[in-house]
């Protein structure tokens, strides 16, 4: 059965393994490979038999080809309403022929395959809700993503993410010590601006145990100190693990469930150990759906939850700013127009729309709301994997459309992104579109107009 | 041919049709899996419930949810389609009647002219359903050939049923293929789309679970359908 050296079906376990395939630059050998990989028909058929059970094959039966689900998929809407952008044809001639030939697919079928379940769905699951029968034609995709994943057809990004979680527990080559020396450089580095600042590392019995995207600590440390900053002057008592501090989950994106598992494994591990009373995520949509939301079945656990309450930043900000823990100076409150994005992965996909608008009714004086919004917003355009993926760029910067045009709507020129991967589309559609609005995370805002006490001001 | 027909074929229609769907629930129910579905079915089941209520209660009526009012000219299609067709059949008047002779009970029956604007509705809905398929690109790059014939099957009862009620042509030979087309339906519902009969409540339930569940629905106030 041909395999290529770097595209192959075998899961990246190694440092190694990693390295060789970041070394072919763009994924050029690893794609030419691809075209000649060969399907393992016997295992695929296994696969479906053994995963695609009763509500999946009752979805892609019933689907009445009624085509509603168009009018909900940003794709469809920024293709100019391209019918091969429909959610249902997606599915029907990808997941669907699948099913019908029983597997037996060829390189082509795949090929096309990965190029729909990454490059035409970023799994916003939005069609889900527009469907008459509850079709969730993104929960397909990622389904469909698995699949590509065991037969090693998918993008090279994906192959590396996924590597990245296999090797480090992180989506980027972040070490333990790295993630630890990164905190204490950060307290080190504002400890005279906020004297008694701190970043604690394994504290057990921590109120609040803090984690991360791991690009945080590799490309934006500020945005440690920053939290960290927050807690401080909230008064928490919170801690950061050593292991096991980042919820992102490019395998999830990737398809490669085993390496979910590990991963979100890991950070039930740290909530076991320093038995915190609750946990919070930064402004990341996929790390909370990831940890929180899809975590616990990875794992296993039957409650269906996390080990200990989790919570996204934004309801820790919410609740922060409810109980007065932080507290706003009203003449600093933001008074230009400003509107929220809301990530599919903590709204739609997790009901917590309601945080947004609390926080934006404690910060904003000229709130204004996309349309649609909340659970029926758009995705950002870059969700899913998308944003990183150098195969679909020219499809995603299309896709940026839908967004662009509900931002311009409201005439706001800020537009708060409390989700990397959001923020990540956001910035660049800026540069793509050149549409003049900013971009923005909560926590640099919050910090220009939290009020310090004064025990906490540093002495002049 | 009429004994036939009422007799044994359509002890054999209602067979197939109620043990048919009987098997689709269980098969269904008996293939959700916790883990590779994500949602834990028995775990939080009070929540469960209350997602996949809300999901089935919304659906169920027009302009319920954003999408019937997304879409109004085919929602007015739908129900009028559906509520000819699930109506029609139980209310008639010419069906209590044979259910009276044969069994002993009836169900109240609806005045002949409402049959009649109900039958007409199913027809007219129909032929905008089959006119959206061939105008609109997004719903005709879906379409089969398939779901013609399915939607042939659901119309034909209403179509031969309206002949023999108004006697074109022969009354007997359009009774027994009123008949015949109904064992048809009866027929092709467990084994086709048309499961949907049963589908739609069992998988807006399942979805009405994942957000109740896991998606949601046990943090703020729940999906906005």
């Amino acid at each position: 059965m041909p395999e290529g050296t770097l595209c192959n079906k075998l899961p990246i376990n190694t440092k190694e393994e990693l390295l060789t395939l970041l070394a072919d630059k763009s994924g050029k050998k690893y794609y030419e490979e691809m075209n000649s990989l060969e399907v393992n028909v016997p295992a695929l058929k296994a696969l479906l038999d053994k995963t695609c059970k009763s509500r999946t094959r009752t979805w892609l039966e019933i689907c009445s080809h009624c085509g509603m689900c168009a009018d909900s998929c940003f794709f469809y809407l920024a293709n100019h309403k391209d019918p091969r952008q429909v959610p249902s044809y997606k599915i029907q001639t990808t997941l669907g022929e699948m099913v019908r030939k029983n597997g037996n697919v060829d390189n082509a079928f795949m090929q096309m395959v990965m190029d729909t379940a990454w490059g035409k769905c970023t799994c916003c699951n939005r069609c889900g809700m527009y469907c008459p029968f509850g079709i969730d034609m993104g929960v397909m995709f990622s389904y469909l993503r698995g699949i590509c994943f065991s037969q090693g057809f998918v993008p090279w990004e994906m192959k590396i993410g996924s590597g990245m979680h296999r090797v480090y527990r992180a989506q980027m080559d972040v070490t333990s010590e790295d993630w630890v020396d990164t905190c204490e450089w950060m307290a080190e580095e504002n400890e005279e601006d906020w004297p008694g600042l701190q970043i604690p590392v394994d504290k057990e019995n921590a109120d609040i145990i803090y984690t991360v995207n791991a690009r945080e600590p590799k490309h934006y440390p500020e945005d440690v100190a920053h939290a960290a900053i927050l807690f401080h002057l909230a008064g928490e008592n919170w801690t950061v693990p050593s292991q096991g501090w980042e919820e992102t989950s490019l395998a999830m994106f990737a398809g490669d469930w085993e390496g979910c598992r590990l991963q979100v494994q890991g950070v039930y591990d740290a909530m076991e150990r320093l038995k915190p009373k609750r946990m919070v995520v930064t402004e990341c949509g996929h790390a909370y759906r990831a940890t929180v939301i899809e975590g616990p079945y990875w794992a296993g656990l039957k409650s269906g939850k996390t080990p200990v309450p989790s919570f996204h930043y934004v309801e820790w900000v919410a609740e922060a700013l409810r109980t007065g823990k932080l507290k706003i100076d009203p003449s600093k409150k933001i008074k230009e127009p400003v509107t929220y994005q809301d990530s599919c992965n903590y709204i739609r996909n997790a009901g917590l729309k309601d945080c947004a608008r609390e926080i934006m009714s404690y910060i904003a004086e000229d709130f204004r709301e996309m349309l649609p919004n909340k659970e029926h917003n758009f995705c950002c355009g870059g969700g899913g994997g998308l944003n990183g993926i150098g195969r679909y760029r020219e499809q995603r910067n299309i896709g940026l459309k839908v967004k662009r045009d509900q931002i311009l709507a409201t005439g706001a020129k800020l537009v708060i992104t409390p989700c990397h991967n959001c923020w990540d589309a956001i910035r660049d559609m800026e540069e793509v579109y050149h549409i003049g609005i900013r971009w923005s995370f909560l926590k640099p805002l919050l910090l220009q107009m939290v009020v310090v006490p004064d025990h906490l001001k540093p002495e002049e | 041919m009429y004994d036939l027909v009422t007799g044994p074929l359509a002890w054999l229609a209602f067979s197939v049709f109620f043990i048919g769907i009987c098997v689709r629930v269980i098969w269904y129910i008996r293939g959700l899996d916790w883990k590779l579905d994500r949602v834990t079915y028995t775990v939080n089941v009070s929540y469960g419930i209350r997602g996949a209520l809300r999901s089935i209660f919304f659906w169920l009526f027009p302009f319920g949810t954003r999408s019937w009012r997304n879409n109004p000219f085919l929602t007015l299609l739908v129900f009028a389609f559906h509520i000819g067709i699930l109506v029609t059949p139980v209310f008639l008047l010419a069906h209590n009647v044979l259910l009276m002779e044969r069994w002993g009970f009836r169900f109240w029956s609806m005045p002949e002219g409402a049959s009649d604007f109900l039958t007409i509705l199913v027809l007219v809905s129909a032929v905008f359903l089959v006119l959206r398929r061939i105008a609109l690109p997004e719903v005709r790059i879906i379409t089969t050939a398939y779901d013609y014939l399915l939607l042939l099957i659901a119309v034909m009862p209403f179509v031969t049923g309206l002949a023999a009620h108004y006697q074109w042509g022969s009354y007997d030979s359009w009774l027994i293929w009123h008949i015949l087309s109904g064992e048809v339906m009866l027929v092709a519902i467990p084994f086709t789309k048309l499961s949907h009969f049963v589908g739609f409540f069992l998988s807006r339930a399942q979805l009405g679970m994942d957000f109740g569940v896991k998606r949601g629905g046990m943090k703020g106030r729940g999906l906005v359908w």
